[in-house]
C-alpha cells in the first residue's frame, strides 16, 4: 500500500483536531478572476471584420506607395565609381602602391540641375563592415574620452591595441581602416577655370555621436598633449590629433572619424561625406553643366574586389532615392486588395453552409 | 466503504491474481486478509491460537531487537552503521521527521545541483561557459546570464516557499506532545524526543506518534479501538488487542516503568497490515502479530488511555515507508514536448554547421583578402569556421527558447489554480473544494481517453436506503395517504409515533404505516419483525439513542427501516435479542444463526420466542429463496412482479421468509448443527450442508427494495462524457447482477445495450486466439497484426466481467500454477531450457491474450469488471490511451497511481485515494467540469502556448541565419545584444504567459454543453509534430519577412537628414523593432479571450520594449558604461526618420497579413467544432434554456436484474455466538451507523 505521507494532510485531514476553526470555511473567493469569468472581448475572424481590413490596407497602401515612388523619382542622385580597375580609368594609376600621393581627376556632366541641399557621400561595395570581429574591434570607452582606457585600450582593439608598446588611438581594426581619400569637386564653367564647390566638413554626423558618444581625452588645450603617450593607428599617415585643422573637428570628435565608426549594416554602404548647402533660392545648388572629381587616392579596395564610389545626391522628407520602398508598398496594398476581393467570393460561396445545426451535441 | 471492498471472496487460493503481475499488492492484500479471517471458526480459536504460539516464528527475518525502558541498550556500537567514512549514526530512527529538503546552508548549493540536472538549465550552462571562451564568444556573456539567473531564480523562489512550508509542518508535526515514561514516570514529551524502547502513554483522539506495541489500554482485555483513515482510508474503527500477559501486568504506571521485554521483530517494512515478532519477557517467549500494533498516523478512538513500546519510529515507521513512492508522472505534451526540443537541437546544430562550412569558404574566397579584418591570427580558414560553429551555437542558441520550461510550469501552477478556486468544485456540504494536488498534469486533462471508476463512494454514496417494499404481494413504497390514493405531492411520513424511530428516514407510503399501525395483515407486522429479527447487527446505546453496526450497509439500512417502522431491534446477548415491537420489548431466545455466506447468498436466525413457539426467518437472494420455498405459496407470483418492478428502478432486492420449526424437528438438526460446528476438516462445507437441510420449505413473507443512492448527477455526468468519446470502466467488485443494476442506474447501460460477460467475452478470445494460431499467430512476430474488430460494428455494447472471469481471461490462474511448478528445482541443462521455453512461450500467449481482451473491450462503450490497477495498466500499455483512475478508497490508491491521471474523491474522512492522487473533489459530478472545461481549456492554452513559443523563438533568432549571407557567414548578430537578453525575457513572454492562463475559446457553459469538443484534445490535433513543424515554418517565414523587407529598404538609403545612411544600429533597431511588434500582434490574433490585462500586456510589452531601448540608447547610461551600451542615440536618430517606420510598418502588416487571411480561410472553409461554437455564441447564449432529455425509462420484464442486498462478507454471527466484544461497559462510538467492518470478527478470532 504505497502512500505518499504528507504531514500537512495529516494536520488537516485528522478529525480529532477540535470543531473550532468552523467559521472558516475553504469556500473559495467568488471573484471574477479566480472563476474565469473577467469580462472579456472574444473577437473572431468573421467576414465582417477581416474583408474590410484588407480594403482599407490596399487603399491605405497603395496611395502610400505611390508617393513613396514618386518622392524617390524625384531625387537627383549621380554616382561615379572611381576605383580604377579598368584600365581606361583615370584612376587605374593609382592601384600601384608605388605612386604616393596619388591624384586622379574624373570628368563628369549633370544633366539636371540640383535644387536644395546636395550630400556628397562615398560609397564602398563588397566590404565587409559588419564582419563581427571587425564590427567589435573598438573600444568604447576610449572614444568616449575614458583617459584610462586610453592608455589601455580594451582587448577587443587586438590586434591594433599597441604599437611599438603605446596604446593605439583610436584602437580597433575599424579605426585603422578609416577611410582617407580626399574628394574635391568642381564646377567646370565656360571659363578653362574650373570653380572649386564649398564643401561643408562639419554637421554630417548624428549629433549624439558627436556630442555624447566621442570625446576627446580630458586635459590641456593642447590636442597634442591630451592624447599624450599614444600612437597613431598602423595605416594612418598622421596621429588622430591633425585630421582637421578645426578644433571643433578634431581628434576623437572629427566627423568623418565618427561617420566611420558608425559601421554599416551591408557589405555594399554609403556614407556622407560632405555638404553642399544650397545657397539662395534662386540658384540651383549644383547646376546642370560638367563638373570634375578630384580624388586623393589613398583607399586600396581593389585586393578584395571592392568599388568605390563618390555620389551627390539631393534628398526628400523620406531620405534618399530609395525605389524598393514604393514598389513594396504597391504591391502588398494590391495583394491585399485582391486578397480582399478573393476572401469575399470564397466567403460568400461558404457562407450559408455553415449553420450551428451541424454543430455535434 | 470496507463492507464494499472490490475483491472478491469467493476466489479460491488459485484464482487469485499473481503478485508478480500486479505492480502493487494493495487488492491482493486485501484478499489475503479476508482469506485468512474467514477460516478461522469460533470454536477453533483456542487451539489455533496454540497452534499459532507453537508455530516457530520467522527467525531469520527478525533482526531488528527493541528492548524496552533501556535506551542505553539501542546504543550500543554493533547497531550502528557507517554512513560516511567515520560518521556513524544508529540504525534506530529517532521519531523527528524531516521532510524538507533544505536548510539554511545547502539551498542554494542543492537547489542550483537539482536545476542543473535538468538537460535544459544545463545546456545554457555549456552555453554560458562556451561563452567565457573569447575565440568563440558571439553574445556577450549576459545575453545567456541573465535570461538563466531569471529562470533559476523562479524556480528556486518556489522550492524555496514549498520547503519553507515542509519545514514548518515538520516543526508543528515533531512538537506535538506524548506522555513517555522517564525515570519511572510518565513525563511530557516531544514526539521528536520519542526513541525506541520507549514505553509511551496515548490518550482518547490522540495521534499515535510512532510504530508501537500495544501493551495495555484502560479497556477489558486490553482492546484499543484506533481510526485508521490515515493509513488506508477506511472511517470504521479497528480493534487492537494486547496480549493477555501485558494486559495483565501492566496496567500502572510502576510495572509499566519497571517493564523490560525484549522484542525481536522484523526489520522495518511498508507493508501496512504485516508484523511478525516476539516478546521475551519473564523467560517466556509471546508471539507478536500486526493485531498488537498501533501504527503511526492511526488515531487513538473510545479508549480513554493505552499504554505502548515504541517499536519503530521517525523513517521506520510504516507510514513513512510507504511515503515517496509516488510516481512521478509526466503528461503527453511533456515528452512531445521533449523530442520538440531535441528536434530543434539538431536543427540548431545543422544550422551552425552549415554556417560554419559557409564561413570557411568565405574566409578562403573573400576574407583572406581583405586587408581591413587583419586579426592577427594566421589561422586557417577551416579552423575559422570550426571556430564560428560554435560562435553560432551561441548566437543561434535562443531556437531552443530558454524559458519554456519554467513558463510551462508558471502555466501549470495557474492552472491548477484556477481548479483549486473553482466554486462550481466546490462542495460546501463537506466545505471541500477541489484540489490539484500535482501541478504537472493539467493540460492532460483534456485528452482523457479513459475513465476507470470504482463504483462504491465514488458513483454511489454507499448510503442504503430503504425504499419500498412487497409484503404479502402488495407492493408499499409509492406516493400515497393512508386510504390508498396516490399523490404526486405528498408530505413524509411522520414517524413521531414511535420513540425509537431516528427521523432521517424518508418515507411517502402513509398506507404502510396504516396497515403497521392497525395490524389488519398480521404479515406486514411479521416482514418488519423479521427485518429487525434477522440480521448480525451490533447495537449500541448512548444516552437512549440507537446506534446499530452492520457488516454491510444494505442490512443496516433494512434494521434501521424497522426500527422506523416500530420493530426497534433493542439488544442482544450471545444468546437473545431484544425487539421493541410497537412499544413493547420482547426478548426472543437466539438458538441459531445461519450466517451470511456469497455462496449461500442467504442468512436464517432460529428464534424462540416467549411462548416458546421455534420459529426459522431467513432473508436472502432471490434466486436462492425462491428454491426453498414451500411448494404453498400464494404470492410468490405476485411478489416475482415485485421483484421485477423493482429491479428496473435498480433498487436492490431481497427476498424475506419464515417458518416455523417443530420442537423435535429442531432438536434433531440442533444435534448435526453442534456436530457440524466442531467439525476439524471441511467445517464450511458439513455447516452448509447442515443449514440447508432446515432452509427448506419457507413460507414467503415478501421483498424489501433498496436503493443504493448514487451521488448526485452521476447520470448526467456519465452520458456528458460518454459525448465526449471517453469511455467509462466501472470498476466494482460487485457480483454481476449487482453490477449490472448499477449500470443501469447511471445509464451506463441502457435498453438497448447488448451486454457480454465473462463467458462471451472468453469463448470470443478463444476463437480469437485460435485464428491467430492458425495463422502463425503468436510466434510469428512479423507477421503484420490482424486488426479485425470482435464485434460486428454499429450498436452499442458493453462487458461485465466478474474478478474470476478476468482471471480466466487474462490468464492469471496459469502462471500462477507455472510459478508452482518453478519451485521445483530443474535437474538438468535440457530441463531447465525446456522450462524457459515454455515459460517464454507461455508469457507470449498471455500477453497476446491481453492484447486480444483490450482490444475487444476496446470496442465496448462500457467495461464493468474488477481488479483495478491491472486492467487500467493493461489499458494504458496496450492502447497507449491516457486514462484517468477516480475512487475515493484505499483499495482503489492503486490504480490511481497506475493510471496517468487520478482522482481522490475527497471530503470522506478516508485520506489515502486523496493523498495519492493527482486531483481531488468531493462529488463524482465534478469531474465533467475538471475534463470538459478545465481540461479542455488546459488543453487548449498549452497547445497554444508551445505553438506560439515555438514560433516566437524562431522568428526571433533565425533572423541571424539570414543576415548571415550578408556579413560573411561571421556569426554577427542581427540585434543588439541587450534585446537578445531582453527579448524573451520582457519583450514577449507576459502576453503568452497570459494568453496560457487566461484563453478560452469557449465559455465554460458552452463547453460542458457541447462535450464534442473534447474529443480534439484525444486525438491530439492541436499539438503535434505536424503543427509544431507548421509553427516553425511560421516562424522561417515571418524571420524571413523581417529580415528582407528591412534589407531591401536598407540597401540603399539614407536618413532625412541625409545622415547615417543604412548603419548596422539603425538596422539593428529597424528589425528588432519589427519583431517586436509583430510577435506581439501576432499573439493577439491569437488570443480568443481577450480581457483588460491581455491588451494591457500586448501594449504594455510593446510600450515596454520601447522604453527600455530608449533608456539603454540614452546619453546617460553610455556615459556611465560607454563599453556596455553601445547603442548611443540609435533608437533616436533611427526612429525619428519615416522611412524606418515605413519599413516597419510594411513588415509587420507583411507578416500579419497572411495569417489573418489564412485564419480566416479555414474558419470559413474547414470550421473546427469550436469555430461554430464561437461564431453562434450569441445565439446559443440566447437559448440559455437547455436542458438534458429526461431519458425515459421503458425496459421490458424481460430484463430483471435480481440484485441481492447483501455485500458480499460475512456477518458477525461468530463474534455473537462467541460473546467476545458484547461487552457491559462500551464507550461512546461517535461513528458509523451502517457502516460495519469485519474488523470486529478478526479482532475476536485473534
Amino acid at each position: 500500500m504505497a502512500m505518499n505521507y504528507n504531514a500537512k494532510d495529516e494536520v488537516d485531514g485528522g478529525p480529532p483536531c477540535a470543531p473550532g476553526g468552523t467559521a472558516k470555511t475553504r469556500r473559495p473567493d467568488n471573484t471574477a478572476f479566480k472563476q474565469q469569468r473577467l469580462p472579456a472581448w472574444q473577437p473572431i475572424l468573421t467576414a465582417g471584420t477581416v474583408l474590410p481590413i484588407f480594403f482599407i490596407i490596399g487603399l491605405i497602401f497603395i496611395p502610400i506607395g505611390i508617393g513613396i515612388f514618386v518622392t524617390s523619382n524625384n531625387i537627383r542622385e549621380i554616382e561615379i565609381d572611381y576605383t580604377g580597375t579598368e584600365p581606361s580609368s583615370p584612376c587605374n594609376k593609382c592601384l600601384s602602391p608605388d605612386v604616393t600621393p596619388c591624384i586622379c581627376t574624373i570628368n563628369f556632366t549633370l544633366e539636371k540641375s540640383f535644387e536644395g541641399n546636395v550630400f556628397m557621400y562615398y560609397g564602398l561595395s563588397n566590404f565587409y563592415q559588419n564582419h563581427r570581429r571587425y564590427v567589435k574591434s573598438r573600444d568604447d570607452s576610449q572614444l568616449n574620452g575614458d583617459s584610462s582606457a586610453l592608455l589601455n585600450p580594451s582587448k577587443e582593439c587586438e590586434p591594433y591595441r599597441r604599437n611599438e608598446d603605446k596604446p593605439i588611438a583610436p584602437c580597433g581594426a575599424i579605426a585603422n581602416s578609416m577611410f582617407n581619400d580626399t574628394l574635391e569637386l568642381f564646377l567646370i564653367g565656360n571659363d578653362s577655370y574650373p570653380v572649386p564647390i564649398t564643401l561643408k566638413k562639419k554637421g554630417i554626423a548624428w549629433w549624439t555621436d558627436k556630442n555624447v558618444k566621442f570625446r576627446n581625452p580630458p586635459g590641456g588645450d593642447n590636442l597634442e598633449e591630451r592624447f599624450k603617450g599614444t600612437t597613431k593607428p598602423v595605416n594612418w599617415l598622421n596621429p588622430v590629433y591633425v585630421l582637421d585643422s578645426d578644433p571643433d573637428n578634431n581628434g576623437f570628435i572629427n566627423e568623418d572619424f565618427i561617420v566611420w565608426m558608425r559601421t554599416a549594416a551591408l557589405p555594399t554602404f554609403r556614407k556622407l561625406y560632405r555638404l553642399i548647402e544650397r545657397k539662395s533660392d534662386l540658384h540651383p545648388t549644383l547646376p546642370a553643366g560638367r563638373y570634375s572629381l578630384n580624388i586623393t587616392y589613398n583607399y586600396p579596395v581593389h585586393y578584395f574586389d571592392g568599388r568605390k564610389r563618390m555620389i551627390l545626391s539631393t534628398i526628400s522628407w523620406m531620405g534618399g532615392k530609395n525605389p524598393f520602398l514604393g514598389i513594396a508598398y504597391i504591391a502588398v496594398g494590391s495583394i491585399s486588395f485582391l486578397l480582399g476581393v478573393v476572401l469575399l467570393v470564397i466567403n460568400h460561396k461558404y457562407r450559408n453552409s455553415s449553420n450551428t445545426a451541424d454543430i455535434t451535441i | 466503504m470496507s463492507t464494499e471492498r472490490d475483491s472478491e471472496t469467493t476466489f479460491d487460493e488459485d484464482s487469485q491474481p499473481n503478485d508478480e503481475v500486479v505492480p502493487y499488492s494493495d487488492d491482493e492484500t486485501e484478499d489475503e486478509l479476508d482469506d485468512q479471517g474467514s477460516t478461522v471458526e469460533p470454536e477453533q480459536n483456542r487451539i489455533n491460537r496454540e497452534a499459532e504460539e507453537n508455530r516457530e516464528p520467522f527467525r531469520k527475518e527478525c533482526t531488528w531487537q527493541v528492548k524496552a525502558n533501556d535506551r542505553k541498550y539501542h546504543e550500543q556500537p554493533h547497531f550502528m552503521n557507517t554512513k560516511f567514512f567515520c560518521i556513524k549514526e544508529s540504525k534506530y530512527a529517532n521519531n523527528a521527521i524531516k521532510t524538507y529538503k533544505y536548510n539554511a546552508f545547502t539551498f542554494i548549493p542543492m537547489n542550483l545541483f537539482e536545476q542543473f540536472k535538468r538537460a535544459a538549465n544545463l545546456y545554457f550552462l555549456i552555453l554560458l561557459i562556451l561563452q567565457a571562451i573569447p575565440q568563440i564568444s558571439t553574445l556577450a556573456w549576459y545575453t545567456t546570464l541573465v535570461p538563466l539567473l531569471l529562470v533559476l531564480g523562479v524556480t528556486a523562489i518556489k522550492d524555496l516557499v514549498d520547503d519553507v512550508a515542509r519545514h514548518k509542518m515538520d516543526k508543528e508535526i515533531n512538537n506535538r506532545t506524548c506522555e513517555v515514561i522517564k525515570d519511572g514516570r510518565f513525563k511530557v514529551a516531544k514526539w521528536k524526543d520519542i526513541q525506541v524502547g520507549d514505553v509511551i502513554r496515548l490518550k482518547k483522539n490522540d495521534f499515535v506518534p510512532a510504530d508501537i506495541l500495544l501493551l495495555s489500554s484502560s479497556e477489558p482485555n486490553s482492546l484499543c479501538y484506533v481510526e485508521t483513515a490515515e493509513l488506508d482510508g477506511e472511517t470504521n474503527l479497528k480493534f487492537k488487542m494486547s496480549l493477555e500477559i501485558t494486559d495483565q501486568y501492566l496496567q500502572r504506571e510502576d510495572t509499566l516503568a519497571t517493564f523490560d521485554g525484549f522484542i525481536e521483530c522484523e526489520e522495518p517494512n511498508n507493508r501496512l497490515d504485516k508484523f511478525t515478532g516476539t516478546l521475551f519477557w519473564r523467560n517466556t517467549s509471546f508471539p507478536l502479530d500486526a493485531d498488537k500494533i498501533l501504527l503511526r498516523g492511526c488515531v487513538i478512538r473510545n479508549t480513554d488511555f493505552c499504554h505502548g513500546l515504541v517499536i519503530f519510529a521517525g523513517a521506520d515507521t510504516k507510514i513513512m515507508k510507504n511515503s515517496g513512492k509516488t510516481r512521478f508522472k509526466r503528461t503527453k505534451i511533456d515528452y512531445l514536448m521533449n523530442y520538440m526540443v531535441y528536434t530543434i537541437f539538431v536543427v540548431l546544430t545543422l544550422l551552425s554547421a552549415g554556417l560554419a562550412i559557409g564561413h570557411a569558404y568565405w574566409e578562403a574566397q573573400v576574407g583572406n583578402y581583405s586587408w581591413y579584418l587583419y586579426d592577427g591570427e594566421d589561422d586557417t580558414p577551416s579552423y575559422r569556421g570550426f571556430l564560428n560553429f560554435w560562435g553560432y551555437i551561441i548566437v543561434l542558441n535562443t531556437m531552443v527558447p530558454i524559458s519554456l520550461y519554467v513558463s510551462v510550469e508558471v502555466i501549470r501552477l495557474g492552472q491548477s489554480h484556477f481548479i483549486n478556486w473553482d466554486l462550481q468544485m466546490y462542495y460546501a456540504e463537506k466545505d471541500t473544494p477541489a484540489k490539484a494536488r500535482t501541478t504537472t498534469l493539467n493540460e492532460q486533462l483534456g485528452q482523457i481517453h479513459y475513465i476507470f471508476s470504482d463504483k462504491t463512494g465514488t458513483l454511489t454514496q454507499n448510503i442504503m436506503t430503504f425504499k419500498k417494499c412487497c409484503i404479502n404481494g402488495q407492493i408499499y413504497g409509492d406516493h400515497r395517504d393512508a386510504s390508498q390514493h396516490n399523490h404526486n405531492k405528498i408530505e413524509q411520513v411522520d414517524f413521531s409515533w414511535n420513540t425509537y424511530a431516528d427521523g432521517k428516514l424518508a418515507f411517502y407510503d402513509h398506507y404502510l404505516i396504516e396497515q403497521i399501525q392497525s395490524g389488519k395483515e398480521p404479515e406486514v407486522r411479521q416482514f418488519f419483525f423479521l427485518l429487525a429479527v434477522c440480521h448480525t447487527v451490533m447495537v449500541d446505546r448512548t444516552d437512549g439513542q440507537l446506534n446499530y453496526q452492520a457488516a454491510s450497509p444494505d442490512e443496516g439500512a433494512l434494521v434501521n427501516a424497522a426500527r422506523n417502522f416500530g420493530f426497534a431491534f433493542l439488544a442482544r446477548t450471545q444468546n437473545t435479542i431484544t425487539i421493541s415491537e410497537l412499544g413493547t420489548e420482547r426478548t426472543y431466545n437466539v438458538l441459531a444463526i445461519l450466517d451470511f455466506n456469497s455462496d449461500r447468498k442467504r442468512m436464517s436466525i432460529i428464534v424462540r420466542t416467549p411462548e416458546g413457539n421455534i420459529k426459522l426467518y431467513c432473508k436472502g437472494a432471490d434466486t436462492v429463496i425462491y428454491e426453498r420455498l414451500h411448494r404453498m405459496n400464494p404470492t410468490k407470483q405476485e411478489t416475482q412482479d415485485a421483484l421485477d418492478i423493482f429491479a428496473n428502478e435498480t433498487l436492490r432486492t431481497l427476498c424475506l421468509c419464515y417458518k416455523e420449526i417443530e420442537e423435535k424437528q429442531f432438536a434433531e438438526w440442533n444435534k448435526k448443527f453442534m456436530a457440524a460446528s466442531v467439525a476439524s476438516t471441511n467445517r464450511d462445507e458439513a455447516l452448509d450442508k447442515v443449514y440447508e437441510e432446515i432452509e427448506k420449505d419457507l413460507i414467503l413473507l415478501g421483498a424489501t427494495a433498496i436503493e443504493d443512492k448514487l451521488q448526485d448527477g452521476v447520470p448526467e455526468t456519465i452520458s456528458k462524457l460518454a459525448k465526449a468519446d471517453i469511455k467509462i470502466w466501472v470498476l466494482t467488485g460487485d457480483k454481476k447482477e449487482t453490477a449490472e443494476n448499477i449500470g443501469f442506474a447511471c445509464e451506463l447501460l441502457t435498453e438497448d445495450t447488448t451486454i457480454c460477460y465473462g463467458e462471451d467475452i472468453n469463448s470470443l478470445l478463444h476463437a480469437r486466439m485460435e485464428n491467430q494460431r492458425n495463422r502463425g499467430g503468436v510466434y510469428a512476430k512479423f507477421a503484420p497484426p490482424v486488426q479485425e474488430p470482435f464485434f460486428p460494428p454499429g450498436g452499442n455494447r458493453a462487458l461485465i466481467i466478474t474478478g474470476s472471469w478476468l482471471n480466466e481471461i487474462l490468464l492469471e490462474k496459469k502462471t500462477k500454477r507455472s510459478k508452482i511448478l518453478k519451485l521445483k528445482f530443474p535437474r538438468t541443462e535440457e530441463e531447465r531450457r525446456m522450462r524457459t521455453q515454455s515459460k517464454r512461450r507461455l508469457e507470449a500467449k498471455k500477453e497476446q491474450r491481453q492484447k486480444n481482451f483490450v482490444g475487444l473491450a476496446c470496442e465496448c462503450s462500457t467495461v464493468i469488471c474488477c481488479h483495478k490497477a491491472i486492467v487500467v495498466d493493461l489499458v494504458k500499455r496496450y492502447k497507449k490511451a491516457i486514462t484517468l483512475a477516480i475512487g475515493d478508497g484505499a483499495n482503489d490508491v492503486n490504480m490511481i497511481k497506475t493510471a496517468h491521471i487520478g482522482v481522490g474523491i475527497s471530503g470522506q474522512e478516508g485520506m489515502q485515494a486523496v493523498m495519492s492522487s493527482d486531483y481531488s473533489f468531493a462529488q463524482f459530478r465534478y469531474l465533467q467540469r475538471l475534463l470538459l472545461v478545465h481540461g479542455w481549456w488546459s488543453y487548449i492554452r498549452m497547445c497554444k502556448f508551445l505553438r506560439y513559443f515555438f514560433y516566437k523563438n524562431f522568428a526571433f533568432t533565425l533572423v541571424h541565419f539570414w543576415y548571415s549571407f550578408f556579413n560573411g557567414y561571421s556569426a554577427q548578430t542581427a540585434y543588439e545584444d541587450w534585446f537578445i537578453t531582453l527579448y524573451n525575457v520582457l519583450y514577449s513572454s507576459l502576453p503568452v504567459l497570459l494568453m496560457g492562463l487566461l484563453d478560452q475559446d469557449v465559455s465554460d457553459k458552452l463547453s460542458l454543453r457541447f462535450p464534442g469538443l473534447y474529443i480534439v484534445g484525444q486525438r491530439d490535433l492541436l499539438f503535434n509534430y505536424k503543427r509544431f513543424f507548421v509553427s516553425l515554418l511560421h516562424g522561417v517565414l515571418t524571420s524571413m519577412i523581417l529580415f528582407f523587407i528591412p534589407l531591401g529598404a536598407y540597401l540603399q538609403t539614407v536618413g532625412q537628414d541625409g545622415e547615417a545612411p543604412s548603419d548596422y544600429q539603425s538596422f539593428a533597431v529597424t528589425i528588432a523593432s519589427a519583431l517586436v511588434i509583430t510577435v506581439n500582434f501576432q499573439i493577439g490574433l491569437d488570443t480568443s479571450y481577450w480581457t483588460f490585462v491581455n491588451a494591457f500586456s500586448i501594449f504594455g510589452s510593446i510600450a515596454l520594449y520601447f522604453g527600455i531601448m530608449f533608456d539603454i540608447h540614452s546619453a546617460g547610461i553610455h556615459v556611465l558604461f560607454p563599453s556596455t551600451f553601445q547603442f548611443t542615440g540609435t533608437a533616436s536618430n533611427a526612429l525619428r526618420q519615416p522611412y524606418i517606420w515605413l519599413t516597419i510598418i510594411l513588415t509587420v502588416a507583411v507578416c500579419l497579413l497572411p495569417v489573418v487571411a489564412i485564419r480566416f480561410l479555414s474558419m470559413t472553409i474547414w470550421p473546427s467544432e469550436s469555430d461554430k461554437i464561437q461564431k453562434h455564441r450569441k445565439r446559443l447564449k440566447a437559448e440559455e434554456q437547455w436542458q438534458r432529455r429526461q431519458q425515459v425509462f421503458c425496459r421490458g420484464v424481460s430484463s430483471r436484474r435480481s440484485a441481492y442486498a447483501f455485500s458480499h462478507q460475512r456477518g458477525y454471527a461468530d463474534l455473537i455466538s462467541s460473546g467476545r466484544s458484547i461487552r457491559k461497559k462500551r464507550s461512546p462510538l461517535d461513528a458509523i451507523v451502517a457502516d460495519g467492518t469485519a474488523e470486529y470478527r478478526r479482532t475476536g478470532d485473534s
